[in-house]
């Protein structure tokens, strides 16, 4: 620790997870997007098939096949069997699939019931691209926190089960790149709210413990702007005063009452989630970078916003 | 904070409450899917004569504490009425709660299901088995369907609510049963079984097995093999039983609560499934809409009232400064000029907001019976006093 974290865009593998709903693809694709436009060849990659990150992009449904987003920038769909076909022919040199016969309808159950298979079958494909230095940066939509463990455990977890076979002996060079904080980093993202913190305080345990892999940075989306400073706040008490409303209604119509009431919303809301940032701060590992992204008030959640979130992203980072 | 809900028909959660036996709460991640179910519960048997079961999933842990589910889990267990203190004359019916925990209840299936003690025992040893129950998803779509109709058939509670394991795609488990149906009775199983049944041990001829075989190797072909010829033994069981689940899920005493935020990605989840629902003929009774913004930030004037602050801050603080005092003392001017500036700009930023998500509310309630939308609360829930006034919102 003593040089200090691996500055995120240093790294060639980032896995972006959290819980659900907190603005986890939307962060990867900012770190895509800033990459991207700082020149680094970059490849974004989404795990759970959900068909979000193409939103983010404005662009139609990505495949396995990766597609040129932006200069620089291209996106795929993970998918597992693609990934096994590819790796067939790739390593195995297993030369016409047909002859392996209804490899799809067994390819579900097997990758479904042996932990794993799905898991290294992503973890392999991704770890594959940067070996191969196909990319400078492999940024990874990954899973939710709830399952992203053992996505990034299952190298060293499918040796207990599948304890031969060639799959066994493509194992080590993963792990190797797995565990080395120069080339790989987890980011968590994060909201400043009670579920969220504390999965986020949670799932840094859990890396720690089941992992070795190193935590990049955390990510905390969608952080109010702070209204104004202490001094100012008892001015903004004072308009609730009965003389003053009525002087402000007077001088910008009746709707100042809306007004005063939404700044009420803001600060309280603020306030609430200051608690939550502040538990967040308390309870992580002294030296890892924290960054945080503004909330944003736009109307769409398109391309617009993943470039200004990129931009905030970038400015955090110090660009 | 000021909690208010609205609805867009006549129908209420107290009507709907009344009349299903099973509610299943369904939306994707993080949008307050669980505690709205037990929110649900709560108000239902507080307000009803009846006997109310919450079935819940993965409850944040304080919650879980707060219903006494950390102690028991699995088991179904009744929250006492004590928790209902601050409901007028106790609570009219029971509330009782039970978390999921897929692995035991597969275990339980397996018990149930198994044709001797032998095979059971086999099939509880066996590796496949337990990664299966354990970490197969999609098990715990299955076994939570399963367990809701034993529940269900137990005819030990008048209502039902059940919450929906945190899935990719909120439309899994409702497949679940019938995609389990298929698995067991598919070719595929046979064919796999098949080397071990005319005792071949060697693979070599065969060119699936032979991948296969330098894939995974020859220790895990063997277990998915015995894992399948032990399962096939319970075939009619869970055939039987899948098409029964998917009888009640669809049948007239289940209605399905549809929750989410107003948010993009959840919406848009959110629409997806409840066109799926209705396409399928599934009865969907309510959307709940939670961390909604207030309808004060829709409003014309407001609007007016913000544009004049940003634009003109200076001036109305000029006019303003002699009406007001902070401590007994003046205002500053200028200060004042940047505190207007920042309200107005606040008014007129979660103004582009909730007109999204008042397109977004029209959008997604055109289909159920009942919408109803919960303000941003300052905190989540963890007591049944909170479930319980989180419950009200939704009840009235």
């Amino acid at each position: 620790m003593a040089a200090g974290p691996v500055p995120l865009l240093e790294r060639r593998l980032l896995f972006v997870t959290g819980k659900g709903g907190v603005g986890k693809t939307s962060v990867a694709s900012a770190i895509a997007l800033l990459a991207a436009q700082r020149g680094l060849r970059t490849l974004v990659c989404e795990v759970d098939a959900k068909g979000n990150l193409a939103d983010f992009f404005g662009v139609g449904p990505l495949k396995f096949q990766p597609t040129e987003v932006r200069e620089h920038l291209f996106a795929m769909a993970m998918d597992t069997e693609e990934s096994l076909k590819e790796y067939l022919r790739l390593q195995l040199k297993v030369p016409i699939l047909a002859k392996i016969g209804p490899l799809a309808s067994t390819f579900d159950f097997v990758a479904n019931a042996a932990p794993g298979v799905k898991e290294i079958l992503t973890v392999g494909k991704l770890t594959y691209e940067v070996r191969e230095r196909n990319y400078d940066l492999v940024v990874v939509d990954a899973s939710a926190s709830g399952h992203v463990v053992g996505q990034l455990a299952s190298p060293v977890a499918i040796g207990e089960l599948v304890n031969a076979g060639l799959v066994r002996s493509q194992t080590d060079w993963m792990i190797e790149l797995l565990t080395d904080p120069a080339t790989t980093g987890v980011v968590l993202a994060t909201a400043p709210e009670e579920m969220p913190v504390t999965e986020t305080l949670e799932l840094i345990g859990r890396l720690q413990d089941e992992t070795e892999i190193d935590v990049a940075a955390v990510v905390v989306n969608r952080v109010l702007p702070e209204l104004f400073g202490r001094d100012e706040e008892a001015i903004f008490d004072s308009l609730r005063a009965e003389g003053a409303s009525a002087a402000l209604s007077a001088a910008v119509g009746t709707g100042a009452d809306e007004v005063l009431d939404a700044a009420d919303l803001a600060v309280g809301l603020r306030r609430s989630r200051a608690v939550h940032l502040a538990r967040l701060r308390d309870g992580l590992p002294a030296g890892l970078p924290v960054l945080y992204l503004p909330y944003l008030f736009t109307r769409s959640h398109g391309v617009r916003a993943t470039s200004l979130i990129a931009a905030s992203l970038g400015e955090e980072l110090g660009y | 904070m000021a909690r208010s809900s609205q609805r867009t028909a006549n129908l209420t959660l107290e009507q709907l409450c009344s009349a299903k036996e099973v509610l299943v709460s369904t939306g994707s991640g993080g949008v307050g899917k669980t505690t709205t179910a037990a929110a649900i519960g709560a108000v239902a048997a507080a307000r009803l004569g009846a006997k109310v079961l919450v079935l819940t999933v993965d409850p944040a842990k304080r919650l879980a504490t707060a219903l006494g589910l950390e102690e028991f889990g699995n088991v179904e267990t009744r929250v006492p009425d004590e928790a209902f203190a601050n409901v007028e004359g106790g609570p009219r019916g029971e509330l009782w709660v039970a978390m999921l925990d897929t692995k035991q209840s597969w275990d339980d299936l397996i018990a149930r299901h198994a044709p001797d003690d032998a095979t059971r025992d086999a099939i509880l040893a066996n590796s496949i088995y337990k990664n299966l129950s354990g970490k197969f998803v999609q098990s715990h779509d299955y076994v939570a369907m399963e367990r809701l109709y034993e529940i269900h058939t137990s005819g030990r509670y008048d209502l039902v609510v059940v919450d929906t394991p945190p899935t990719r795609n909120a439309i899994d488990f409702l497949e679940a049963p019938d995609r389990m149906a298929d698995f067991f009775s598919s070719r595929l199983l046979r064919w796999l079984i098949a080397p071990y049944r005319s005792r071949v041990v060697s693979f070599a001829s065969k060119p699936f097995y032979s991948v296969a075989d330098r894939i995974l190797g020859t220790q895990f072909l063997e277990d998915i093999a015995e894992f399948f010829m032990l399962f096939q033994t319970m075939y009619d069981g869970f055939v039987e039983r899948a098409r029964a689940v998917t009888t009640l899920l669809g049948g007239p005493q289940t209605s399905f609560v549809v929750v989410s935020t107003l948010e993009v990605a959840p919406s848009r989840e959110a629409e997806f499934f409840l066109e799926l629902l209705s396409d399928r003929g599934y009865h969907v009774g309510a959307l709940v809409l939670n961390k909604v913004l207030p309808d004060l930030l829709l409003s014309t004037d407001g609007a007016d009232a913000a544009r004049v602050l940003s634009t003109d801050a200076e001036a109305v603080a000029a006019r303003l400064a002699p009406e007001l005092q902070v401590d007994g003392g003046a205002v500053d001017p200028a200060h004042l000029a940047h505190v207007l500036a920042e309200i107005g700009s606040n008014f007129s930023n979660f103004a582009v907001v909730a007109r999204r998500e008042a397109e977004q509310r029209a959008e997604l309630s055109r289909t159920p019976e009942l919408c109803l939308t919960v303000p941003w609360f300052d905190d989540d829930i963890h007591s049944v006093d909170g479930l319980l006034r989180l419950g009200e919102v939704l009840w009235r």
